[in-house]
């Protein structure tokens, strides 16, 4: 089995900056961050592996490290068998990323120029990038804007022409850092159709797809790891992960606004739970993890001890959002 | 060897592919053109006018030579303030835009040599700005009558070429440094505006009488040193008498090419500093960060 990405007890500290002219007081030395904390992780060649975890949760650190523009604080991180801390020359040659709600590249080059532009720091021959280039436009949709300046274009074309940038140089193993972050549903469509083709339909390719819509996760990966404040909570492929949650029972839940919802994780038989308010309707919904159904009177009346009406209540299967629920303690968004 | 030549192929491409948006965006924004060849004709008319004052009621051949050097040193001057401005604005803070653009990461990423990134920036700064220059100095010449007298144009051309190479390496030395200053680079590049233009003479005969230590740190910024090489070669030495000058202009020469080789290792070193600090402390390359 040959591994494109290794991590082995990978831990990224990031020290808050002391102020230069004033002395630390000293609460104000702690607020270190923790980014990622021993980190044991394989990916395999070919494998379209996802990261999902909340804002924060250390995925784009574990990215940027893999992309080798940080280092670890301590720990081993390999790309392609070579060690991120070495040479970043041969992982470099092999990789590429692309982050959602990139604004690289240079207003007053088209698109077609800014990704050229792009390719020659890769070294891929002029022609041969520009062949490759209007081949990948066609795909994506956006040839009819390849001579249009790229401070003209808008957010899903910019995106869409990110992510040619970043499959011009055909990287091995390719970084994709919330691709289809605040995209219309058609440009995100498109983007997730080509990735998952880009990985099965070649041999030796290989993707890190970091992501918090649970949708595109399960959608896309052959495996996925939860990750929530710089740990990996659980690594495996989605259907796995929702099977570690089938013997409990999933119930969402969707109530009048509620204002305390301490208690309900005290309720015998919770086994975890996360709630979101909808502002627009002034409701609240609740997603509970339960390993005995009865707690659910008990929830039932502590809803309606506050005064709130119970609008919806449904017994559902575990989706990857319940299983990190049933880990995390909360949801994604 | 074909790993070197490999590399040196990925380097050539990486330098023209970032010289390129410079080179293209004299097409583009045409508008640039006239704002920096129209506009510096109104600074330079301004110090050819007092020049003449001076010189009004003073007839006789030696007066007119000295007038048309004097107007001539403002003309070469005002042509060579174009490459210090770019320097300072286009090549010293460039990083820092590109780190806000969010485009430092990418290029940190990208297996290219980083002088090939800052090789690009300033050959594309050069063409572009050397084209605003050259409009600037036919068009100063013609509008203010300057006789040129060109003895040795071979030495020229090497004075000239080897003070940009100086001018952009120093330039290339500073985007790292105003990298790690963060938005100060405003600042830094406001206060490196105007005092150079005073020491460095772009308007005025050397500023000898300010002193051997301002003259030794004028000297450090190459466009003073190569002004007055060029002021040499193409002014007749007699106009203005031979105490003028700061040294010969084979001297000037050979202190030009240990200024480009010194500053072209310091933007080596560095950036090869800042990107360590970047991927220890992770704070460089990111947006916001």
């Amino acid at each position: 089995m040959t591994l494109a990405v290794e991590t082995r007890q990978l831990t990224r500290l990031f020290k808050r900056r002391k102020p230069f002219f004033k002395k630390a007081k000293a609460e104000e030395n702690g607020g270190d961050t923790l980014a990622l904390d021993k980190v044991d992780l394989q990916i395999k060649e070919g494998e379209l592996f996802g990261m999902l975890g909340p804002n924060g949760a250390g995925k784009t650190t574990l990215i940027k490290i893999l992309a080798t523009l940080l280092l670890p604080t301590s720990g081993y991180a390999a790309v392609a068998g070579h060690d991120v801390t070495g040479d970043p020359f041969p992982i470099r040659k092999q990789i590429n990323m692309v982050s959602g709600g990139e604004s690289s590249g240079y207003g007053l080059l088209t698109v077609r120029e800014n990704i050229w532009m792009f390719s020659q720091f890769y070294g891929i021959p002029s022609k041969q990038a520009k062949a490759k280039i209007d081949e990948l436009m066609h795909v994506f949709g956006l040839w009819e804007k390849r001579n249009e300046k790229v401070r003209g274009i808008s957010t899903g074309q910019r995106q869409k022409m990110n992510m040619i940038r970043g499959l011009v140089t055909e990287p091995s193993i390719f970084f994709l850092d919330e691709p289809t972050l605040g995209l219309d549903v058609n440009a995100s469509r498109v983007i997730r159709e080509y990735i998952r083709d880009w990985v099965k339909k070649q041999s030796g390719k290989t993707i890190l797809l970091t992501t918090h819509y649970m949708m595109e996760a399960e959608m896309l990966c052959d495996r996925i790891a939860i990750i929530n404040k710089g740990q990996i909570l659980a690594c495996d492929t989605p259907e796995n992960l929702k099977r570690r949650i089938k013997q409990d029972s999933t119930f969402r839940i969707e109530v009048d606004a509620l204002k305390d919802m301490d208690g309900f994780a005290a309720i015998p038989g919770v086994r975890n739970f996360s709630a979101a308010n909808d502002i627009a309707k002034n409701t609240t919904r609740l997603t509970f993890i339960l390993s005995d159904e009865s707690a659910v009177s008990d929830i039932m009346s502590r809803v309606m001890g506050q005064g709130s009406r119970i609008q919806s209540l449904q017994k559902s299967d575990p989706t990857l959002e319940d299983v990190f629920v049933a880990m995390c303690g909360r949801g994604l968004e | 060897m074909t790993v070197a030549v490999n590399r040196i192929a990925l380097n050539l491409r990486a330098l023209v592919g970032r010289s390129y948006p410079r080179v293209v965006g004299l097409q583009r924004e045409p508008s640039w053109l006239l704002f920096d060849t129209v506009l510096p004709l109104l600074g330079i008319a301004s110090y050819v006018y007092i020049y003449h004052g001076f010189f009004a009621g003073s007839e006789g051949p030696e007066a007119a030579a000295r007038l048309n050097a004097l107007v001539g040193f403002v003309v070469l001057g005002g042509t060579m303030i174009a490459f210090w401005l770019n320097v300072l604005w286009s090549m010293a803070s460039q990083l820092y835009w590109e780190k806000e653009m969010g485009n430092l990461q990418l290029y940190m990423m990208a297996p290219m040599s980083r002088m090939a990134l800052l090789g690009g920036m300033a050959m594309g700064g050069m063409f572009m700005t050397g084209t605003r220059a050259v409009v600037t100095l036919l068009m100063g010449i013609w509008a203010f009558g300057v006789v040129l007298v060109v003895t040795n144009p071979a030495l020229i051309l090497a004075v000239f070429f080897v003070t940009l190479i100086a001018l952009y390496g120093m330039g290339m030395m500073l985007a790292s440094l105003y990298l790690l200053y963060g938005r100060e680079a405003w600042h830094l590049s406001a206060l490196m505006e105007e005092p150079i233009f005073l020491v460095s003479g772009f308007y005025f005969p050397p500023a000898k009488p300010l002193g051997r230590a301002v003259m030794l740190g004028a000297a450090i910024i190459p466009a003073t040193l190569g002004l007055d090489a060029l002021r040499q070669l193409i002014f007749p030495t007699t106009a203005l008498g031979a105490d003028v000058w700061i040294l010969p202009p084979e001297t000037e020469l050979g202190i030009l090419l240990v200024l480009a080789v010194v500053f072209l290792f310091l933007a080596r070193q560095s950036l090869a500093y800042l990107e360590k600090l970047a991927r220890r402390e992770g704070r460089l390359t990111s947006r916001h960060q």
